[in-house]
Order: structure tokens, then sequence, then C-alpha cells
């Protein structure tokens, strides 16, 4: 046999990634064990000091963090301290959500560290101040969905991602539960963390739980991670997970769920294999409960429930009721074990759930969605982004990712909360548009979107309790009174985009009482 | 068709919220509590609001009902001022002992009638009896006015009258339930079931609804919205009851139609009570639309 030379294979210019040949002395075999190996080879570095650094984090730069840890989340202002401490300015801070936990950000807003923010939700003492004109440039506000779909997009480009795991071996390979371990926090699903984790220039992984190589299953790849920090507490238990997720006992909430139930049933969707999304608010939660009954009497089970994934949905896997499980985000401890436990209780991402660039997306395979609002227009117009008095209290989420993906999205609401009608001749805030919600469920009456002829018809035929928004309005108005225009002055303080990014509606400063 | 009262739903007096809403989940009847749910500093507020919501909110065709303080008390004439006014609800009497005591009742609601313009014994009562001694003149009670609707049994204050209390099986309730049972078929008026304390109880619930319908109440007084549905489960006909109801009632038609006197139904003789409950039974079942109107008219 001739001696190997590279001059000698044809064409060997054509193929390009060929440049030398096998040299076996440059061959260095790490003959040490795994564990010798994952102790000093591994991308563990000793501080977030060190991390920022290492990732080439600079001012004017975009940050990402997600909200899995709720209401108990520490990450999000753990690095914005330290960034202020570095010295930093004038970032963007894109969070799938923030929430009241974040009120600290205030302060880094008002020394100039943070410039911009684009989120989900706002809420709490952030989103008054934001409300009062706390920011410069307006927050963007976007769905689960339209977020997946910016950074996939590459317009909302990410420059380095903090992501807070429970679960994190030293190659990155992050999980918000693990199946070896009974210890730590759990907050189940990550799925809004993974578009973050794959599209950013630089990611880091806080974790409080280093685990042995490889952490699996895995909602974040090693592939998709830089560095990993170990920090002493990721959150508090108590905000991450709200514990089992209880019953309403509201009579108002039950009646509510109870003709959304008749609703569903009643919508020509309620067939074996049928698909369906329920929210975590009370009536929604109840929903779920007579929804089961129905199911159980006509023999009927759902090929698959999705999203935020409470224990009421657990119970119907458990009882063979739904046959598999989409889990973008687990609610309660028992969705999070059942993470765990069942073999068709899967986490997917935020892309894979709801985002508008993916043809397959999950919400658009949804046969019915149950959603709550804040306030309905008689043009089924919801908002679910600010309150009665114009100010910012609550999040895009999913809505109108579901709304626009299900075939009958119904929306639940009590006609009127406290003294404050959710049936309005227009909403504070658009943020769902009507054309894509179908039905509204209160507890004085159905209305349906007159454009779904098919589902008037339908209802009317089960003997549901039809009316006509502009009724519900009227009845709402004679109980409540007329509300007056909120006081708004002319600043822009948020920019609420549609799922495909383009500007369905701006929130505007609240003028203060005087 | 007769005022079905299977469920009265109390709602106090002094609750904008609740009172705004009561109409929303499915009673046969609403009360409006003016006297124990009330604290006494809140008695005039309660009566101001009950009254502005009778005269602001649709209620549509709900049986619309006060519980009013004792008309002994200048309380208690204070709300049979208002409350008569509205021309729109049944007083109910607390505490009644005597037939004396709806007399007495009778005649402050008379003279506010007269003082108003309404017209003379348009107004309604009902008594609720809620001692011993009440139960004992349950039939005096029962018969002493032509505005009473029905007579309704109070089991908290009952049992402690007897120095005894409420037990799951309501073995201490059976005489009084049965004496103004009686009482109200005797002087044809609705006899209505003390209320349910336990409201996560629903299996207790429904094992003592099914009681007091077995021995022949028209309904029972309700303390929470969710207590109405399970109430109203076994207040309804089944569907074998409403079939048969559905034939007898043919049945009458068929022989009105032919002239005949005597009605029978697959060689059974149709007398009078077996109209009358089969009418009831239509009733019941209409109201939760187990039957469509045309159907049980036919």
């Amino acid at each position: 046999m001739s001696r190997l030379e590279l001059n000698g294979i044809p064409h060997l210019e054509e193929i390009g990634s060929i440049d030398r040949l096998f040299d076996a002395e440059k061959v260095e075999k790490d003959y040490r064990s795994l564990a010798e190996r994952q102790a000093s080879d591994n991308k563990i570095v000793p501080s977030l000091e060190e991390a920022v650094r290492l990732s080439g984090l600079k001012d004017g730069m975009t940050i990402s963090f997600h909200h899995h840890f709720r209401n108990g989340d520490y990450i999000v202002n753990m690095v914005l301290d330290k960034l202020a401490e570095m010295g930093f300015h004038d970032l963007t801070l894109a969070a799938s959500s923030l929430t009241t936990v974040h009120e600290p950000l205030i302060r880094h807003i008002k020394n100039g560290v943070i410039r911009r923010i684009e989120t989900s939700g706002l809420r709490g003492p952030l989103a008054e101040e934001v409300s009062r004109g706390l920011m410069e440039v307006p927050v963007v506000f976007r769905s689960h969905g339209g977020r997946a779909y910016a950074i996939e997009s590459g317009k909302l480009k990410i420059d380095v991602a903090f992501l807070g795991a429970p679960f994190c071996d030293p190659y990155g390979n992050a999980n918000g539960y693990s199946p070896d371990s009974g210890e730590g926090i759990s907050c189940g699903s990550m799925g809004y963390a993974v578009p973050d984790a794959r599209y950013a220039d630089k990611v880091v992984i806080l974790t409080d739980h280093i685990v042995p190589y490889p952490n699996m299953p895995f909602a974040i790849p090693e592939s998709d991670v830089d560095y990993v920090v170990k920090v002493d507490q990721i959150g508090d238990p108590e905000g991450i997970m709200s514990g089992a997720t209880r019953f309403t006992k509201n009579p108002k909430e039950l009646l509510i769920a109870e003709t959304a139930a008749n609703v569903i049933e009643a919508s020509g969707r309620f067939e074996d294999g049928f698909s369906m999304q329920m929210g975590s608010g009370g009536a929604s939660l109840a929903t779920a409960r007579f929804l089961r009954e129905k199911m159980l009497n006509r023999k009927i089970t759902a090929g698959f429930a999705l999203g935020g994934i409470t224990g009421s949905v657990v119970d119907l896997y458990s009882e063979g009721l739904v046959k598999k499980i989409l889990d973008v985000q687990s609610f309660d401890l028992k969705a999070a074990q059942s993470l765990k436990d069942n073999r068709f209780h899967q986490q997917i991402s935020a892309s894979y759930y709801a985002s508008p660039g993916n043809e397959g997306t999950a919400v658009n395979q949804l046969d019915v969605v149950v959603l709550s609002a804040l306030e309905i227009d008689v043009n089924f117009n919801v908002n679910v982004l600010t309150g009665s008095d114009g100010v910012i209290r609550g999040a895009v989420g999913g809505h109108q990712d579901t709304a626009f993906g299900a075939s009958v999205s119904i929306i639940v609401a009590p006609l009127i909360r406290g003294r404050i009608p959710c049936v309005v001749e227009k909403v504070n805030t658009v943020v769902t548009p009507g054309k894509t919600v179908d039905v509204l469920v209160t507890d004085q009456g159905v209305a349906v979107n007159p454009i779904r002829r098919d589902l008037i018809e339908r209802l009317r035929k089960a003997g549901l309790p039809l009316c006509t928004v502009e009724e519900l309005k009227d009845r709402a108005e004679r109980l409540a009174g007329k509300p007056d225009p909120v006081p708004y002055l002319d600043k822009a303080v948020g920019i609420v985009t549609y799922r495909d990014g383009s500007v369905i509606d701006v929130i505007r400063q609240v003028r203060d009482e005087e | 068709m007769k005022q079905l009262r299977r469920t009265m739903l109390y709602v106090p007096g002094n609750n904008p919220g609740m009172i705004r809403d009561a109409y929303i989940y499915g009673s046969d009847s609403i009360m409006f509590d003016l006297e124990d749910s009330v604290s006494v500093d809140q008695k005039d507020s309660a009566r101001f609001l009950v009254y502005e919501a009778l005269h602001t909110i649709d209620y549509g065709n709900k049986e619309m009902v006060v519980r009013i303080n004792a008309p002994d008390t200048k309380t208690g004439i204070d709300d049979l001022e208002a409350m008569v006014r509205t021309r729109k609800v049944v007083i109910r009497l607390p505490k009644t002992e005597t037939a004396e005591d709806v007399l007495e009742c009778e005649k402050q609601i008379e003279r506010i009638e007269r003082e108003n313009g309404i017209p003379a014994g348009s107004t309604r009562m009902m008594a609720a009896i809620e001692s011993a001694r009440g139960v004992l003149n349950a039939e005096k009670i029962a018969f002493s006015s032509k505005r009473l609707t029905g007579i309704a049994l109070g089991a908290e204050d009952f049992v402690t009258d007897l120095k005894t209390n409420r037990s799951p099986e309501g073995i201490e309730l059976l005489f009084a339930r049965s004496m103004i049972l009686l009482a109200a078929r005797a002087a044809g008026i609705d006899a209505i079931d003390t209320v349910y304390s336990d409201v996560n109880n629903e299996e207790g619930l429904r094992k003592e609804t099914q009681i007091i319908k077995q021995l022949g109440f028209d309904g029972k007084s309700v303390i929470n919205p969710r207590q109405i549905k399970p109430v109203c489960e076994i207040y309804t006909p089944t569907e074998k009851e409403i079939k048969k109801s559905l034939a007898v009632m043919e049945a009458i038609e068929e022989a009105h139609h032919k002239g005949s006197g005597v009605i029978a139904l697959n060689g059974k003789m149709i007398d009078k009570p077996i109209v009358e409950r089969a009418q009831h039974v239509l009733d019941l079942a209409r109201a939760v639309g187990a039957i469509d109107k045309e159907e049980s008219d036919k």
C-alpha cells in the first residue's frame, strides 16, 4: 500500500474541510475518571461577577431572564444588583415576565442601569412606577409566543441570558426538576427559558444544585450554555410554588365554571381526542372539574392538555381522561411532580407552545381554551394588562396566542368585580383582539362573538343562557354605573405588541390623583 | 304554575355584593335578612340597602322575601314600613310563637297598606317557627292569616329551646318537622324546612334534603348558593315519574275530549290526588327544563 498523501486524493481543493493528514502524536487522550473530569474541566465559574466578565457584557446590551420562579425569584434582583455594582448602565432587560418581587428594579432604572424593559407582564410596585412614568422608553409587552418569535427572528437579540435553574450539571444541562433528587426547589417546566438559551450570544446558568453529569431530562442542553454559576439560593420555594392548587369555593366562580363547561360541551369540539387549555384562575380551574364529570359521563378523553399546567390537569391525566400533557410552565407542585413521574407529561419550549413562526405550534392545535380577563368590551377585545385605574397590573402571557390558536376561545369573567364592571364599552388596553375571542361566559349570561354564527346556533340549541355582549355591558352599567374614562397623560409608558410583533395598543402614563 | 319554593336563599341584608348577585344562582326564592345576620348598629343601613336594591335591581321572576326584626320592636316596625312600601316582597316573620304574633304583624301591614294606597291584603307573609311553643301552636299559626304563603322551621333556635343540638340524622327535628308540615298542609300553605349549616358537607345536605322531601316539605332554606344545585337535583323528578305524569295528563285530556267522566290509564282509575301529584311533578320538571312548556301543556 502506498503511503497516504493529501495530494493523492482527487478533487481535494473542492472538499474544503480537509487540509491536513492525521497525526497520532497529537492525540492526547484523557485517562481521568468521569468524576475527575467533571471536577476540573467544566463550565463552572467561581462567581457571578466572573461569569459577567467572561460573557463580554457591555453597556447598552440586552440581558434576559425567565419567570419560572414567579414571585419567589431571586435571580433578576441578584444579577441586576451585581451589574449595578460593576458599573453597567443603559441595559435592556428582556424578561419573560416580571412581578411584585422585582420591586428593587425601580432603583436600577432610576440609576440608569436599566434603560429599557421587554416583558410579558408587570405587577406590583414596579408596574405602578412604570405607569406613573418611571421610564423614559416605554416598556414593550409581548405574548409568550410573540417573545419566542421575536427572539427566533432576531427582532429581540439577547446578548447575555442569565437563567436560573434548580438543577444543572457541570456542563450546563439544566432543568427545573430532577428525577434523582427529592431535595431542593423544583419549578417544573422551564419552557420560557429555552429560546433565550438557544439564541442568546452567551448563556449563564445560575443554580443552587450542581448535579452529576448527565442531568436529565434537561430543558436546556449544554450546547446552549457557556457558564454555570453556583449560588446559595435561586429563589423562595414559597413564592415559586403555591403548593397544591385548591379548588375555589366561591359560588360565583363555580357558577361561571359550570357554565363554561356547558359551553365546551355544546361547542361541537367536545369529542373523543379533543384538546384543551385551562388557565390557573379560580374559574378556569373549576372548569376542568366540571369538564371531568362530563368526560366521565360521555366516555370522552382528551388527546392532550396544553399550557401552564396545574394539579387539576394532572388529576385528569391520572384518571386517563387526558392522554398527554404539554407543559410550558408548571403552576404547582403537583404539576412539577407529574413531570417527573409521568411518561406523557412533557415540557415544551415557549416556541413549541406558541411561536407564530412555528408551523405546527401547539396553540394552533387547541380545540378549546378557557381564559380570564380584567376587562372585555363590546367588540370582544380583551384587556389582561391594565386595571380599571389604567395602572399596569397583569401579563399578556399566552392570552393572545391561545385565543388565536384555539378553535373555540372562551373568556370567563364576572360581570362586575367588586364594584368595577368587567364588560365595558371599550377596554383600557387592547391585548387580545376581539376577532380571536369567541365566547364570553359571565355569571349573568353567555355572549358569543357574532362572527361565530356556528357557535351561536350550537349553544342556543343546547339551551344555554345566551345574550349579546351589549346586553351584558348594559346590565353591568345599570348595577355599577358607567365608569369614568381613566385620566391618562400623553406619555407612552408601554407598547403592547401582537404575537407577530405589530403594535396593537399603547399604554399611557396615569395622572396621579391630586 | 304554582310558585315553587324548593330553595330559599338567605342573603344578609348588609352585604351589598351578595344582594346585587343573589338572583344569578337559580334559587326559587331570595330572602334578604334584616334580623339575625345584621348587627344592631347596622339595622338601619341594611334596611336602606335592601329597600334600594329592591327598587334598583331586576330580580326577574324570583319570589322575594324579607326577614324582618320582631314586629313588636321599633326596628321591626321600621322594617315593615320600608318593606311593605316596596310592594315586592313577602314579609317573613321571625320566631313566631302564636297566632297573635302573626295577627299583630298583620295589623301593622294593614295600616301601612292603607296609609300608602297599597291594595289591602296584597302583602303576603310567611312565618318562621323556631321554638317549642311555636311548634305546638303550628296549626293555629298556619290558619291565622290569609296572607300566609307558608310556614318554616328555624332549627337552630329550636334545638336550643329543646336543650339539645342538631345531629346529622336530625332525629331531634322529626316531631317539629312533622308538626309544621301537617299544619301547613291542613291550612293549604307551603312548608319550608330549615337550613343545613355545614356548607362544605354536600353529602349531608343531600341526605337531609332527601328526608324532608320524603316527609313532604316543599323545599328548604339555603345559606350558600352552592347548596342550591344539590337541593334542586333531589327535587327534580325522575324521567319515569315525568313520563307517567305526562301520560296521566294526556289521559285526562282524552277523557275530556270524549266527554267521559271516568278516566283510566292502563286499566287503573285516575282520581283527583293522582292528577294533583302529576301536576306537581310536571311543575318541578318544568322548573329545571326537564320538559319544555309545550310538552307539559299538551
